[in-house]
């Protein structure tokens, strides 16, 4: 009896990795939502020369980069791979490359240490990063991520269960930002450089579309609104009139914002949620952050998202994800696979 | 001395297990390219047949490259992981060394060619002398006039082997005029048991590195950065030009 109490109340150690695009991320995670640890090392300098991210580059990064990146998280954590209950990684969606380093390495500390080993959906992941910093959250919510190469508006039934209400026709939401911020010259990445000129810009001086998907009312859509500023621009060139970079940024990200937040209230509404969070990294930018916010509180609905450190890839959100699955009993073999198109609620 | 040894640099997938003058396991596999989902299970597969305690193990050795980029970090990645949990070191052993080594005794050259495309061979020229391996020609990324022109300098009989080897045997038969031979199945590709062996060499040398240390030599910079120099190169050419 006194055994399974104490069993009861052990603590849950995960090691969470996570190399699915252009960071290389470990992390230790107490229970689910107590970051120990949280080591990123960015590569984004590297791929601004080139303007986005170069797979075969961010893959060479990552396997130069991802014991360093493990000792510091368990050095910080203080704790020894003896301690480490679980480990789990990124599998998919992301790109094929960068995902097998993670994947190989995790599969290979497991088999030498025989750790339990749990292959995580970068989407869950990031959708976990609310539980880090809102210890009373739980599901039933709802979660939009928006990020670089996802944009899902998602229903959290229950931990790891999953039903995706809307999701992008073409472009992720991030994709739309850096491929404007490219055509004003603002440079990669242009998620964070949009939304620092757009502060100093008239949001309402150029009425861009909000694209709707006719046959799926939570789709987004947002190649047509790349193309009209891009359009915008091309017109102004061609009349020679001079192009106001923070009024073109602005007016683009409302544009994106508007869409973001209206889809979202319009699901909450109608499936009843209490709860709305977001995730993913167009989930720290400022404005989006502030109308989802307001918006939250016109329609009573509790508004949550995590911190810019928790927004961008990571691995302690990994570790959130893979606690919860772990609890469900969720183990994968030595033959797990990076899938680069993994859907989310798949295995 | 036990050294555990991977091969994932090209099609064939092979892990070892060796022991001083032993073999304890060897498993190959040339059959279609899953490595990242064949290589760990297959490691599993020999610990287990032979009982290894992974805690026994004084090395990891690892084909470091050239070969398959993603290959090449798959086996690096795995290497990595082990050395990481299990505390040992690697042991780097350049692809086409581990390769030559699977011809131990031969008074004639051996040249491994691996398939790079892009109408280019990863290759090397080596040779037994007092059966110790000698690299006559470090491994590189040529074309297969090239290599093939280094062999008929040195104007000696020479073994062929590997899937490059294979890919251009019509226009080595063209080009070469020494005497050659391809290498039979059973000593043509890439086996963990020949990198267990060569780096056994290599610990001798004092050659080791530490699993953080250790990343993949993959003899050629990624396209985009190839492109990149490219343009730059041009873009200077027409500065001078207009200078």
């Amino acid at each position: 009896m006194e055994n399974q109490i104490k069993e009861q109340k052990k603590d849950l150690l995960i090691l969470a990795i996570e190399s699915s695009c252009d960071e290389t991320a470990a992390s230790v995670v107490k229970n689910g939502r107590e970051v120990l640890s949280n080591i990123i090392s960015s590569q984004i300098a590297l791929h601004t020369l080139y303007g986005g991210v170069v797979p075969e580059i961010a893959s060479r990064k990552h396997i130069e980069k991802i014991n360093q990146v493990i000792e510091e998280a368990l050095k910080e954590a203080d704790v020894t791979l003896d301690e480490i209950d679980a480990i789990g990684v990124t599998y998919g969606p992301g790109l094929v490359g960068a995902l097998l380093v993670g994947v190989a390495e995790a599969k290979a500390i497991s088999f030498a240490r025989n750790i339990p080993l749990v292959g995580v959906h970068h989407i869950e992941g990031h959708i976990s990063a609310n539980f880090i910093e809102n210890k009373m959250l739980e599901p039933p919510f709802a979660c939009l991520v928006v990020s670089g190469g996802h944009t899902h508006l998602v229903a959290v039934k229950d931990y790891g269960e999953y039903e995706i209400l809307g999701r992008t026709r073409d472009d992720a939401a991030g994709e739309a930002f850096d491929k404007v911020a490219r055509a004003i010259g603002l440079g990669y990445p242009g998620g964070p450089k949009i939304d620092k000129i757009s502060k100093e810009g008239n949001p309402d001086a150029i009425v861009f579309p909000r694209a709707k998907v006719a046959e799926a009312q939570y789709d987004f859509s947002f190649s047509g609104l790349k193309s009209a500023v891009l359009n915008y621009i091309n017109g102004c060139q061609m009349k020679g009139e001079k192009i106001i970079t923070a009024d073109v940024a602005a007016s683009f990200q409302k544009a994106v914002v508007d869409v973001l937040v209206e889809h979202a209230m319009r699901a909450a509404k109608e499936f009843g949620f209490q709860k709305l969070a977001i995730a993913g990294g167009v989930a720290s930018n400022s404005s989006l952050r502030q109308a989802m916010e307001e918006a939250c509180r016109e329609n009573k609905i509790e508004f949550y998202h995590p911190s810019p450190i928790l927004c961008t890839d990571n691995a302690a959100m990994i570790g959130a994800a893979a606690y919860y699955e772990f609890l469900k009993g969720t183990r994968s073999g030595l033959n797990l696979n990076a899938v680069p198109n993994l859907k989310l609620g798949e295995r | 001395m036990k050294i555990l040894a991977l091969d994932s640099s090209g099609m064939t997938a092979s892990v070892a297990v060796a022991e001083d003058e032993k073999l304890l396991a060897e498993y190959s596999v040339n059959y279609k390219k899953t490595h990242s989902q064949t290589l760990l299970p297959m490691l599993k597969e020999i610990a287990d047949m032979i009982e290894l305690d992974l805690n026994t193990v004084d090395a990891i050795a690892v084909a470091g490259g050239p070969g398959s980029f993603t290959g090449l970090r798959i086996g690096s990645a795995t290497a990595k992981g082990l050395g990481l949990a299990l505390k040992k070191p690697l042991v780097h052993v350049p692809t086409l060394e581990g390769m030559a080594c699977n011809l131990f005794g031969t008074d004639r050259l051996i040249c491994p060619m691996m398939d790079a495309r892009r109408d280019q061979v990863y290759t090397g020229i080596y040779e037994y002398q007092d059966g110790t391996l000698a690299v006559l020609e470090d491994q590189m990324a040529v074309s297969v006039e090239e290599i093939a022109e280094k062999l008929n300098r040195y104007g000696r009989a020479v073994i062929l082997l590997g899937d490059g080897a294979a890919a251009y045997q019509e226009t080595l038969a063209k080009l070469l005029n020494v005497s050659w031979k391809m290498a039979p199945a059973n000593l043509n590709r890439q086996h963990g048991a020949a990198v267990a062996v060569r780096a056994m060499d290599y610990i001798r040398m004092g050659k080791t590195e530490t699993a953080m240390e250790h990343q993949p030599d993959y003899l050629r910079v990624s396209q985009a950065e190839r492109e990149r120099s490219e343009r730059f190169g041009k873009q200077k050419e027409q500065q001078n030009d207009i200078r």
